[in-house]
């Protein structure tokens, strides 16, 4: 049996779909997205025009796109996987070229009225491209040196374009995404622990050569290490937005000081309390009874989509979603260590509850191609 | 593209083993996020609870007291003071100008500095301190202390300040603090935090600049909780920083104060070197400045009045100043003319008042000439004649070399800020400067410590020191740091025949005690302090032919800045020698006239350790002397008790 000879009759058609749709998932989604203006309006002090309003608006926009991609056949996303990956890898080299700096990275691009930021594209687009040639590669191919490079390749060439921005997170971000489409994919187990044992033997040589003469990085770049690892080291420095972010996440306790009432927050010694670090906002309010619950939400979120991966049977659809699914992941997963004080600092949204457009937008048009996927899964 | 049932199956059954892998390693790193949430949040929630509850947690950087700098007896040199100040926070005050205005009524501002300080604090970033006012009384810092509810992000202080408790006596050599500016930062790759606190001070030049590291120490930290607006409750722990060290140098207060107070209103020069172990005892410059203005922010008026001063109150001429050291050079040529063994102690040259070289007339200073003329002679009488003979003989590398091994034109190292080199000439070095030949007459005029050569007072002193004893002494400044001795090196011999030194010595002697001594009218009796000294007088302008014509002008005649420059050498005891003294009078007139008595009196405080016996002086000197004293107000170094610093 070939894939032309799915029972497509029994994928539904026109209107019908909105019954096959994922409506769990859309529920989840939405519950996360609404804790997400819970926590905008608070931390602004009440004021909805301030983050709450517009973010609401860009959901209900997001929605409709979620809806509108949700109802485009699977297959088509397939055949355009490879377009859209060389569109984005050369709007990443446009960034390279006439980019906006922003944050003191070179990350938009300005095309008339429309703002674009190429690498949150390049997470969905590039994870599209990698299901699409999996899909397209016979099974035992999957683990042989040669069929295993080009992926590596397709990683790498949109990974090195946004390290030149210079965005670190993000280029982070898109290896392990790719990383876990080649894993699900099936690639040989011992391609990733020697990958993984390279990093290990890498980050040890590194931090060997420290105070030899061969030392292989600056003194200054040392002592960021050292604030990760112990924040005390530098309280007024870079160890300041760890430690407050760790004082309003812990004083939350068991069921947080109520909504509104969070004190870190509301006198300002939080940083970005509507962007990266709204999540210790959310600890401080709502407790560990609240943390714990978005935790829950984000796990079945993950878990929906990883049970629509597995009860798909085209592999393009199946990958496609864990690669979406995993990215989704390490969003919240990232995020959250981060506050917390487990991974040194850097830039990375709450998926779906952070204030900002260009990520709650993809990340729900990328929710549409999960859903899509879901309604034109072969039956029969 | 096709696929077959088998395909799609065993596709289907790879991608549920891994997914199942990848859901166990996500459940995994899910738990450890629970795991975490539920330590901080469940488990040590109260601690957290403690920091943020209705108080909040800040961390301030306690400034370490900079370290105390000592004279060689300990006196305080460089202290700290206590200094009560305010500073503004912006995140704290919220309305800034509000906050300001009500600070106003109780310490008075002007406009000006109110704007001054509103740009400052729109510079720095929220969170920041801006210096707001400092020197504050009593009785304003604790007004503004009481009134604390009502002034958000004020914060009254007490901290440290650099006091410079002998004023101007030390002020070039240790140089002075200032706050730190943004061009400071900027010059260091990565600064200490400390540095950007708003009442820091940094060595701005001199040893206060040059020993910066040692001095600065290491700030403390301490935790407090402050509440919403950001007055603090209570201290949650605290580290000590750690005082910068304790620099003990080898000045004395005691002579460098008299050295001061003996230069006067001179612009004028002076150095006492320990010939034994390099140590200088006192290195002025004059006029001086009172470092302690600069500390504070000196006013407009005050700065312009220092720069515009023709005595140049703010260089440091001892070791920033370079003069032809005239006939003091005397001893290098000579010297230099003995080890080459174109002469020897008793060689004899006539001196009919000039030299004709090259169609060139060279004069002696004595119109007449000093006739018959040896090696001794030479420098007791300090005939120019016999050194241009000699420069003839010897040639100007050799000189130069002589100069080299005796330190002038060599760079000595001490914590000074601009320490120049000088310049002991050869053919080299006029072809690399001018691109031109050496002349003969260029020999003549550096043999007499003219033309090209230019020395500072410290490198005479050096140079006098190494004649003395004939070792390579070199300077020193620094006795010990924290306690810790600066070892003391063991100068090597130069590689100069003991004889020729001894010839060099006893003409220098001859100077001061012969009966002909250019200098005799500022001899030591006391035979235990017997001095050997070197007049020179140089000069700044060249006589032109027409000057010539009309016959001699005398100094006094011109204006103030085209006098002669006076200087003097001297070391003593004769046999057994302990201390060097080299002194410059910019512009002073003669050698022997101005500069010898002071540098007399000088080295005599030095040998007495405090005023000297009047009987040490001749009879002709005492009334003199006496009067000088009378219009000196000294200030001792301590020797026990007061003022001194615990060690």
């Amino acid at each position: 049996m070939s894939y032309l000879n799915y029972h497509v009759a029994q994928v539904p058609t026109g209107w019908r779909k909105i019954l096959h749709l994922n409506w769990p998932l859309v529920f989840l989604v939405t519950a996360v997205s609404c804790i997400g203006f819970l926590m905008l309006y608070s931390v602004s002090g009440g004021d909805i025009d301030r983050w709450a309003g517009p973010q609401m608006e860009r959901f209900a926009v997001g929605m409709v796109l979620m809806f509108a991609l949700a109802f485009v056949p699977i297959w088509f996303w397939r055949s355009i996987s490879v377009a859209s990956y060389v569109i984005c890898v050369g709007l990443l080299v446009l960034v390279e070229v006439i980019g906006h700096v922003g944050m003191g990275a070179q990350r938009w691009l300005v095309l008339g009225p429309v703002r674009i930021q190429p690498s949150e594209l390049t997470k969905v687009a590039f994870v599209m491209t990698l299901a699409a040639y999996y899909d397209w590669l016979p099974v035992e191919k999957v683990s042989r040196p040669f069929w295993v490079l080009i992926p590596v390749i397709l990683i790498l060439l949109p990974t090195g374009l946004v390290l030149m921005q210079p965005d670190l997170g993000t280029s982070i971000m898109l290896v392990a995404g790719g990383g876990i489409v080649m894993f699900a994919a099936g690639v040989s187990l011992w391609y990733f622990a020697g990958v993984i044992a390279i990093v290990v033997a890498g980050v040890t040589t590194v931090m060997e050569s420290r105070g030899t003469d061969w030392q292989l990085l600056h003194d200054y770049q040392f002592r960021r290490i050292d604030t990760f690892l112990d924040p005390g080291s530098d309280p007024l420095g870079a160890g300041y937005n760890i430690a407050q972010a760790q004082i309003a996440l812990g004083s939350g306790g068991w069921s947080g000081r109520g909504f509104m009432q969070g004190t870190q927050s509301r006198l300002n010694f939080l940083p970005e309390k509507h962007t990266d670090f709204i999540f210790t906002s959310l600890a401080e309010e709502f407790g560990f009874v609240g943390a714990f619950s978005l935790l829950m939400l984000y796990v079945l979120i993950l878990g929906f989509c990883m049970y629509s991966a597995l009860t798909n049977r085209d592999r393009f659809a199946s990958l496609l979603t864990i690669g979406i699914a995993g990215t989704f992941f390490l969003y919240f997963s990232i995020n959250m260590a981060t506050v917390m004080g487990m991974l040194p600092a850097k830039g990375s949204p709450l998926p779906l509850v952070s204030y900002g457009g260009t990520s709650l937008m993809i990340l729900l048009m990328a929710f549409g191609i999960v859903q899509s996927a879901h309604v034109h899964r072969p039956r029969g | 593209m096709r696929k077959s049932e088998r395909e799609i199956v065993e596709s289907g059954r790879l991608i549920t083993r891994r997914v199942l892998m990848l859901g166990a390693i996500q459940a995994a790193v899910v738990s450890a996020l629970g795991l975490k949430l539920r330590s901080m949040q469940v488990e040590h929630a109260d601690e957290y609870r403690m920091l943020s509850d209705g108080n909040s947690i800040k961390i301030r950087l306690l400034p370490p007291a900079r370290g105390l700098i000592l004279d060689r007896h300990g006196t305080i040199i460089a202290g700290n003071e206590q200094n009560y100040r305010v500073t503004l926070t912006r995140e704290e005050a919220g309305d800034v100008s509000a906050v300001i205005a009500r600070l106003r009524h109780i310490i008075p501002m002007s406009d000006r500095q109110i704007a001054d300080i509103l740009e400052e604090i729109r510079k720095r970033s929220a969170v920041t301190p801006v210096l707001v006012a400092d020197r504050l009384s009593w009785a304003e810092f604790s007004s503004i202390a009481l009134n604390a509810p009502a002034l958000p992000g004020v914060t009254p202080e007490a901290g440290l300040s650099r006091s410079y408790p002998r004023a101007g006596d030390f002020a070039h050599v240790l140089g002075y603090v200032g706050p730190v500016s943004d061009y400071d930062l900027s010059k260091i790759e990565n600064p200490d935090p400390v540095l950007r606190l708003p009442e820091f001070q940094l060595g701005k030049v001199g040893m206060e600049a040059k020993l910066e590291e040692p001095l600065r120490g290491k700030a403390g930290s301490r935790r407090v909780e402050v509440n919403s607006a950001g007055r603090e409750m209570r201290e949650l722990s605290r580290q000590e920083g750690q005082q910068g060290a304790t620099v003990q140098t080898t000045l004395d207060a005691g002579l460098q104060n008299f050295a001061t107070q003996r230069l006067g209103s001179e612009s004028a020069a002076a150095v006492v070197i320990d010939v034994t172990n390099g140590d200088i005892l006192a290195i002025s410059s004059s006029p001086v400045f009172d470092p302690n203005k600069f500390v504070r922010g000196i006013s407009g008026p005050d700065y312009r009045a220092l720069m515009n001063h023709d005595h140049r109150p703010l260089a440091d001429k001892t070791v920033q100043g370079v003069y032809p050291p005239g006939s003091t050079f005397k001893m290098v040529t000579l010297l230099a003319g003995l080890e080459a063994g174109v002469i020897n102690a008793g060689s004899r040259f006539y001196c009919p008042g000039y030299t004709q070289v090259a169609g060139r007339r060279f004069h002696c200073w004595s119109r007449g000439g000093h006739g018959m003329v040896d090696a001794l002679g030479s420098l007791e009488h300090s005939c120019d004649v016999y050194y241009y003979e000699l420069a003839q003989r010897v040639g100007i590398d050799r000189i130069a070399a002589m100069a080299r091994k005796l330190g002038i034109g060599v760079r000595h190292e001490l914590p000074m800020s601009a320490i120049a080199e000088g310049i002991a000439p050869d053919r080299a070095w006029k072809r690399a400067r001018y691109d031109q030949e050496w002349q003969v007459g260029d020999s003549l005029n550096a043999s007499i410590g003219q033309g090209y050569v230019l020395a500072s007072p410290l490198q005479l002193a050096v140079m006098t020191a190494r004649v003395a004893t004939g070792r390579a002494v070199s300077p020193r400044l620094v006795r010990a740091i924290d306690g810790q001795p600066e070892p003391v090196p063991e100068w090597p011999e130069l590689d100069i025949n003991p004889l020729n030194l001894r010839t060099a010595r006893a003409g220098m002697d001859a100077v001061m005690n012969g009966s002909r001594g250019t200098a005799r009218r500022a001899r030591i009796i006391a035979p235990e302090w017997q001095m050997a000294g070197k007049t020179g007088t140089s000069q700044v302008r060249n006589i032109t032919a027409a000057e010539r014509a009309r016959g001699v002008i005398s100094n006094e005649q011109l204006p103030w800045n085209r006098r002669d420059h006076a200087l003097f050498v001297c070391f003593a005891p004769y046999d057994m020698p302990r201390y060097a003294v080299s002194l410059v009078v910019e512009h002073g007139g003669g050698g022997s006239a101005v500069a010898a008595p002071i540098a007399r009196d000088i080295l005599l405080y030095a040998l007495a350790d405090g005023l000297p016996p009047l009987t040490a002086y001749p009879e002709s000197e005492r009334a003199k002397v006496q009067e000088i004293w009378s219009r000196m107000n000294l200030t001792p170094s301590a020797r026990k008790g007061e003022g001194r610093a615990r060690a």
